[in-house]
């Protein structure tokens, strides 16, 4: 059928970016961790408690630009907490995410009923609004696409080009990769290991809870139940996907967006013949299937998973 | 001319559990000098300098360094940054490398401020420059590190902790990876560097460069220092026996005819996708009774010769024969079979399985053996009693038979290997540096069950990188050079060395 129309039409390329956006806060906060050497499975918790923060906030009556504050400061409390058990206390970074993801969840969803108990349709607050960029939004094709989205896509690819530059031509990139590659070297040459591995959890979790914000505050403009469904786990596949580095981490959020994007228009074009579900299953399908092709090359960080104690024999 | 202390170390303690690492130890560095700290593994030597470094926080004791007054300081404890900056540059046994970055940005990690918007690349590649034309050390500054040769890595050690301005460089076991001439260039190198001010502590356990290098000796042993004496009135004799504390005999070789062929090697290429770390075209016939020495720097194909022989990898041409019967496609149970017993390089990884018992792994080449295992189940019972005959046997000291392997030390761990490989009375004997890292007592021990082994009519193929082994012990030398061995009848280090730097005359 008409595939090529489909990828021709403007609306296809701007529901991928804004399918894209949360993932790519929620990748570039995984890149982040990793790269420290510090695994963070918290982050499919850390998206609720961030799109909880940020719509309560909202909800209660601060200005939007709050909401996104709150979130991020939702995101770093969790970060804090699995930085406290995985970097000086060592513990089990699997099991730490997890349990931060449990809390972290369960705490949104009490949050929630408690704030509401007896509200039976989730109310709904005035979200971020698309963006008219005079001038840029009136050309053709590309206008509408990149800049009629809301503040927050771009806030994404702000920090996608932040966190590159940060990387690759700062002291602190070089430190932070040299953290998550071999501690000992970042030990012996003054610098703090612990200090680094809690700054970039707790600003990568801050930067998945950014993501959770988008869903509340740009996307449904509501918080339910449920509503997270696996984006942080896409975004855990992603980090690999993108051999953690930014460029292809953005690359790979959008292509799963776009994924995303196709299943939805291919279910209404093929829906009567196709079983629904089988679309709804693609990107997941696509992303494994991406993952398998480059994982194996994958250059992992070295320390990822290993905890380092100073002063150990 | 008056000597100025730029280095003091007072009373410095450090307890583990209940070992005592570091026991009050005193130790004055001046201007200009360089002091070797001489002792065995697990003397205490790098402990001190991981204290003096800021690694580890003593338990007792302080180290004052020079300001540029003249006065002393006081160094707080426990913080490398503080260490540096009083212009104390360590290099480390263990590579403190990342290897994902560039020898650059390893350079540059942690001299300058974190908080900067970018880097100023450019000012610190003219200082590196500078820097390797002034200590004549070389390396290619943009390669990343994991690309290096260890030799290389070494260099950027060093250059990294010089980078930081230092006035006080230590050095633990720097010639450890490094051939007979590399380790005398680098020697070289660093007399220069002294001879414009810079003070040296220099670890190792090698007498010979010991005496050749330093101008002042500090001998400890079990965590004390035992001895401290300028190096021209040191003896070699009396300061061996400082180190090890009592005389200890060197265990000498017996004569022993040689036997009937054991290994044979016909024309073996192994390609590892690395033309120095492959196998190329080898040919020879080792003899029960033989000991073959197989010098040369790692990374030459020692990896792949060992894997070879421990049936982990198949050669891709050639033919490879024990007892005159050729094997086809060896796996690592049927080199066993045939009668090879390994003794692997990384005994902590290849060795043991560090959190199985050591009952249990004494038992891991012979689970198919009925007195072990029958119908699938082990015999505990059988496998206490070996557990125990051998750790009497083989002196293998430690929580016991029960306790889990990584809580022996390395000497034991080694001595639980030969157990387990010597006790199968095996034909050929894979030795792959059997002694690094032991100290001295255990390596004797060590040499000597391979002199036995020989004596009963056993062939050994010892791979080493310490060329002081490879003369004591070995009937015949090969050097291994980029996959390639090449016999020598000189006993000579010198030649051998050159043989080693792939100079063939």
């Amino acid at each position: 059928m008409d595939i090529l129309q489909i990828f021709l039409n403007e609306s296809f390329w701007t529901a991928s970016l804004r399918i894209a956006t949360p993932l790519i806060f929620g990748v570039m906060g995984a890149l982040l961790c990793e790269r420290a050497g510090v695994l963070n499975l918290g982050i499919e918790g850390i998206f609720a408690a961030g799109a909880m923060a940020g719509w309560l906030a909202v909800y209660l009556g601060a200005p939007l630009w709050l909401g996104v504050g709150a979130a991020a400061l939702a995101g770093a409390f969790f970060g804090l907490l699995h930085a406290i058990l995985t970097v000086p206390l060592g513990l089990s970074q699997h099991v730490s995410g997890l349990g931060i993801t449990m809390l972290a969840t369960s705490s949104a969803y009490f949050l929630y009923r408690t704030a509401l108990p007896d509200v039976t349709s989730p109310p709904r607050i005035t979200a971020f609004q698309p963006l008219d960029t005079p001038l840029l939004s009136d050309i053709p094709f590309i206008g509408p696409i990149l800049f009629e989205q809301t503040a927050l896509t771009w806030l994404a690819f702000l920090c996608v080009g932040l966190v590159w530059w940060m990387l690759d031509r700062t002291p602190l990139g070089v430190a932070l990769k040299a953290v998550g590659d071999n501690p000992d070297a970042v030990n012996a040459q003054g610098l703090s290991v612990y200090r680094l591995r809690f700054a970039a959890v707790i600003i990568g979790s801050s930067l998945m809870a950014l993501g959770g914000a988008f869903l509340t505050m740009s996307a449904f403009d509501a918080f339910f139940f449920g509503m997270v469904n696996g984006r942080g786990w896409v975004c855990i596949a992603l980090v690999i996907f993108a051999s953690w580095r930014p460029g292809r981490a953005l690359f790979g959020a959008i292509l799963f967006g776009m994924f995303d994007a196709l299943q939805v228009r291919l279910q209404t074009e093929a829906g009567a013949i196709i079983p629904s579900q089988i679309f709804l299953m693609t990107p997941y399908v696509l992303s494994i299937i991406a993952l398998v092709l480059v994982a194996r090359r994958a250059d992992y960080p070295r320390a990822l998973l290993q905890p380092w104690f100073k002063g150990q024999r | 001319m008056e000597k100025t202390p730029v280095l003091r170390l007072r009373g410095l303690t450090k307890t583990f559990g209940p070992i005592t690492a570091a026991d009050a130890i005193d130790l004055t560095l001046h201007q200009g000098e360089v002091l070797a700290l001489l002792g065995e593994n697990g003397a205490g030597k790098t402990t001190l300098m991981n204290m003096l470094f800021g690694h580890y926080t003593p338990d007792g004791g302080t180290v004052e360094v020079s300001d540029f007054t003249g006065g002393m300081i006081t160094l707080p404890a426990g913080q490398p940054q503080a260490a540096i900056d009083a212009g104390i540059g360590m290099v480390h046994q263990h590579f403190t490398l990342a290897e994902n970055l560039s020898v650059m940005d390893n350079i540059m990690l942690g001299s300058e401020p974190l908080f900067a918007l970018k880097r100023d690349r450019k000012a610190a590649r003219d200082k590196l420059r500078k820097l390797m034309e002034d200590t004549g050390l070389h390396v290619p500054v943009d390669a990343r590190i994991g690309t290096l040769s260890v030799g290389e890595r070494q260099r950027v050690e060093i250059l990294k902790a010089l980078f930081r301005d230092t006035r006080i460089l230590v050095l633990d076991e720097p010639t450890a990876v490094l051939t007979p001439q590399e380790a005398d260039g680098l020697f070289i190198a660093l007399r220069e560097i002294v001879a414009r001010g810079l003070s040296i502590v220099f670890i190792s356990h090698k007498l010979r460069e010991v005496l050749a290098f330093s101008d002042h000796i500090a001998v400890l042993r079990h965590g004390q220092k035992v001895g401290e004496l300028p190096t021209s009135e040191a003896d070699r004799k009396a300061i061996a026996r400082l180190m090890v504390g009592a005389e200890n005999a060197t265990p000498q070789r017996a004569a022993v005819s040689v036997g009937a062929p054991i290994l044979g090697f016909q024309n073996i290429t192994v390609k590892t996708g690395n033309a120095r770390t492959s196998l190329n075209d080898l040919s020879f016939m080792l003899h029960a009774g033989e000991i073959l020495g197989i010098a040369g720097v790692s990374g030459n194909g020692q990896s792949a010769f060992a894997q070879l022989l421990s049936g982990l990898i198949t050669p891709d041409s050639g033919t490879l024969s024990l007892q005159g019967v050729a094997q086809e496609n060896p796996t690592p149970k049927s080199m066993i079979d045939s009668g090879v017993g390994r003794i692997p390089e990384d005994r902590h990884h290849d060795g043991v399985i560090s959190t199985m018992s050591v009952a249990e792994n004494m038992v891991l080449e012979r689970l198919d053996d009925p007195e072990i295992q029958q119908r699938g189940f082990l015999n505990k019972t059988a496998m206490a009693e070996n557990a125990k005959r051998l750790s009497a046997d083989y002196d293998v000291r430690g929580p016991g038979i029960t306790a889990r392997a990584t809580l022996l030390s390395g000497g034991n761990i080694q001595k639980l290997i030969l157990a387990r490989v010597l006790d199968r009375d095996p034909k050929l004997i894979l030795a792959n540096q059997p002694t690094r890292g032991l100290d001295f007592g255990a390596a004797a021990e060590v040499n000597r069950r391979l002199f036995a082994a020989r004596s009963n009519g056993a062939a050994v193929v010892l791979i080493s990188e310490d060329l002081d082994e490879i003369l004591q012990l070995s009937d015949r030398i090969m050097v291994m050079h980029d996959g390639t061995l090449t016999e020598t009848d000189s006993r000579d280090r010198a030649e051998i060395g050159l043989i080693m730097a792939g100079q063939t005359s």
